[in-house]
């Protein structure tokens, strides 16, 4: 019998502790699949955020770093400028890209990092329980809006790659979604491109993805990812930015 | 009288509030309590517990290191808490979702906790099945002051879970 | 109601009237809280986009005359240093509330006593000193919680409570309005009332001369005038703050010295070994800042021979302060555990009983 499809080899045969529903174990095996099929295993560095894949590093079985909350773009800027024949890539949740961490974002998008960034974005914070992320929509109930976020008290959903679209260092920034299998399809193909644009030193190249929460979003698994297809993208619109 | 609880099971079955329900009503009735959280990054499966202490005496550490009751919902946590109870001490196990062979205890109380609370008609008060019987057998806090709580801690909304509640309170007691 | 939730009725009960914070474990019910409560209480909320936004948005509201409040956990204090200092150095009455959790770096969420240095050394850079509460149970927590901020208004400068994850995450019944301070009404008191307690603060100069909020002295001599202006504050305080709570110190033969719930764990033990006939007591810093000196000084050369014995999560932070405090004149040992462990009552006792052997 010929063996058609197995584990990849980047990413380690463990169970994760991610909530039944959630995105990260789909785009943590995406990453890895695409890694391999790269041939990129032993170049590559992933930049863990603090969040809840916090421990993405027990996932991969690649070189990995942690990074304080909201700087994994500056501790990848350190590693890629050292080390520029590596691959690096962070995987920030909205909270560690366009919360606390948008400084660095910003300013590692601006300097044209030849980075790519995995943007997890499920509108929430998770690990921490529930609290309102930049990107929660306006309306929605979070741990800190528990009446609903309102433009007046908090400001509006973030749109971040939407931001740095303007950056002339900014070379590709696609958003994607996991609501689907054909979408999840699409969402592979941009962290392919991503990884492949540092390959090729065409620059800083970013992923977001519409990532589900059910957990927060207080929706079973399916529900939340129709809420992704019906709700989330109509604030959020998918496809290539940059 | 100082009596020291640590309840386990998995997230989703209401520990934390079975713990929280004793802790209110042993406040209730003037006495010391105290209720801790095991708190973590995992938000659902694996285990989840809490420790709760009702004393007649100002409590020290809220920590329980070896408990006088043990209350086990789901397989994983006996495994993790058997070694948490003293010798002598009380072990009441969910018979619906946990096996155990013979335990050194001489007190253990297997009852099916799950089965009985999908009789009644909501698998989510297997909790409250479970505190019956637990204070039919070591009676902590009356039953009346339990039930108080149960009410005050519904909204109106929600009548009918209070009422499922103290039909489990009573199945549970019923059990001990 | 949990210690976090207990310290966040403390301080709206105080008349706090402005909350920035960032989620971060175990202190998360405080935001939320907050959330909740503070548009109920009539003031404000505010999720910053970090500990670091957080810290500097409170001294926005404390330098516009207003009751503000932060709080975070090991890893977020670490990021607020900066802004206790310049809180500090602007002469700002402000409560940080460090719910500490085991580290160094991301640590782990359990609780630990390792931050001891960073709030009682200073943390950020200057000669500088916080008012440092560490309160041991539920009840104290929401009592110190409001006067931190009496005592932030009166010396002009950040407090900062220093709770752990078990005392953020335990419940224990608590008396609500006690008698210790006042209870503020639910509304926002009116701008002037509170502002015209601080006649400092920045209101608009309409009537007045202009107000500045300030840390910087460039001029030659200036800020080493402005330092012994800091230095003679604080040694004011070192006289008139000092808090503890001493049990059964008389006669003793060894006192276990412990703060926050490490005091608790550690009482148990005392009492435990007490029943058994051993003369020992227990003291219990209350501000470690200023450290109560008063408390050792009672413990005189030539008195009889006593051996100490200090238990903190850490490795020995508070130790030095003890040390510093008996300047030689008795044994000091030291039991700890850090990185989340957390001595239990067995190894203080095993320690105590080896004390009264050597």
């Amino acid at each position: 019998m010929t063996k058609v499809f197995s584990r990849p080899k980047s990413l380690r045969d463990v169970s994760t502790h991610y909530c039944p529903g959630c995105g990260h174990g789909i785009v943590h095996k995406l990453i890895a699949e695409v890694v391999d099929e790269l041939g990129i295993r032993e170049l590559a560095i992933g930049v863990a955020p603090v969040g809840c894949a916090v421990v993405a590093y027990d996932y991969w079985d690649f070189d990995c770093s942690e990074a304080a909350h909201g700087r994994a773009l500056a501790v990848a800027t350190g590693i890629k400028r050292v080390r520029p024949q590596n691959i690096v890539f962070t995987y920030q949740g909205d909270g560690d890209l366009a919360a606390i961490g948008t400084a660095e974002t910003l300013h590692a998008a601006n300097r044209g990092e030849n980075l790519t960034v995995i943007f997890i974005n499920n509108a929430v914070y998770g690990m921490t329980g529930g609290q309102m992320a930049p990107t929660t929509l306006l309306g929605q109930k979070t741990a800190t809006t528990p009446g609903g976020r309102q433009a007046r008290l908090e400001g509006w959903p973030l749109k971040i790659s939407e931001m740095l679209r303007e950056f002339s260092g900014v070379k590709f920034i696609e958003r994607t979604s996991l609501y689907a299998p054909q979408e999840i399809i699409k969402t592979k193909k941009a962290i392919k491109q991503a990884l492949q644009n540092q390959i090729d030193h065409t620059g800083f190249s970013l992923v977001e993805i519409l990532s589900p929460c059910p957990t927060y979003l207080g929706l079973s698994p399916v529900q939340a990812l129709d809420w992704i297809r019906d709700v989330m993208q109509k604030e959020f619109p998918l496809g290539r930015i940059k | 009288m100082t009596e020291r609880i640590i309840i386990a099971g998995s997230g989703g079955q209401g520990v934390m509030l079975l713990g929280k329900l004793l802790a209110e009503a042993g406040m209730r009735e003037n006495r010391f309590v105290t209720w801790l959280p095991s708190y973590g990054a995992e938000v659902r499966g694996g285990t989840s517990h809490c420790m709760v202490i009702v004393s007649d005496e100002p409590i020290g550490s809220p920590y329980i290191e070896k408990a006088d009751t043990l209350i086990v919902m789901n397989q994983p946590s006996l495994k993790k808490f058997r070694q948490r109870l003293t010798a002598k001490g009380l072990l009441i196990i969910n018979s619906s979702l946990v096996s155990s062979k013979s335990l050194k205890n001489a007190k253990t109380l297997k009852r099916p906790f799950t089965d009985i609370a999908i009789k009644i008609g909501n698998i989510k008060v297997a909790n409250t099945v479970a505190l019956g019987a637990y204070l039919a057998r070591r009676n902590i806090a009356n039953l009346k002051t339990i039930e108080q709580v149960i009410v005050d801690r519904g909204s109106k909304a929600h009548k009918h879970l209070i009422r499922i509640n103290q039909q489990a309170l009573q199945e549970g007691v019923r059990l001990g | 109601m949990t210690g976090n939730e207990a310290m966040a009725e403390g301080a709206i009960q105080a008349g706090c009237t402005f909350y920035a914070g960032y989620p971060i474990t175990p202190q998360n019910e405080i935001p939320a809280y907050m959330a909740r409560r503070m548009p109920e209480a009539g003031g404000i909320f505010i999720q910053a986009e970090s500990e670091l936004a957080a810290i500097n948005m409170v001294f926005g509201a404390a330098a516009a005359g207003v009751r503000a409040l932060t709080s975070s956990s090991s890893p977020g204090i670490s990021l607020k240093q900066e802004g206790i200092s310049y809180l500090a150095g602007a002469e700002l009455p402000a409560v940080i509330i460090n719910v500490m959790r085991g580290g160094p770096g991301l640590g782990n969420i359990w609780p630990a006593q390792s931050d001891y240095f960073q709030a009682t050394r200073g943390g950020g850079h200057g000669d500088y000193r916080s008012i440092v509460l560490a309160p041991a149970s539920v009840q104290e927590a929401y009592e110190l919680a409001g006067e931190a901020f009496d005592l932030a208004d009166q010396y002009r400068m950040p407090v900062i409570i220093l709770g752990d994850g078990m005392l953020g995450q335990m419940m224990e019944p608590i008396l609500v309005q006690s008698s210790k301070f006042k209870v503020q009404r639910n509304k926002l008191r009116t701008a002037n009332s509170q502002l015209r307690t601080k006649p400092w603060a920045l209101t608009g100069c309409k009537g007045r001369k202009p107000h500045v909020i300030k840390s910087f002295f460039l001029k030659e001599g200036d800020l080493e005038k402005f330092n012994l202006v800091l230095q003679k504050k604080y040694n004011s305080i070192k006289q008139k703050v000092q808090r503890y709570e001493g049990l059964f110190l008389d006669k003793a033969q060894a006192v276990v010295v412990a703060y926050g719930t490490m005091s608790r764990i550690a009482k148990s033990a005392v009492s435990h070994l007490r029943k058994g006939g051993q003369r020992i007591g227990l003291l219990r810093p209350i501000t470690l800042w200023p450290f109560p000196l008063a408390a050792f000084q009672r413990f005189k050369r030539s008195s009889r021979n006593v051996k100490f014995l200090v238990v903190e999560m850490s490795y020995g932070q508070m130790l030095e302060d003890v040390k510093l405090a008996l300047d030689g004149r008795f044994p000091v040992e030291f039991l700890g555990r850090s990185g989340g462990g957390i001595p239990t009552e067995e190894e203080i006792s095993k320690a105590l009983r080896k004390l009264s052997h050597d």
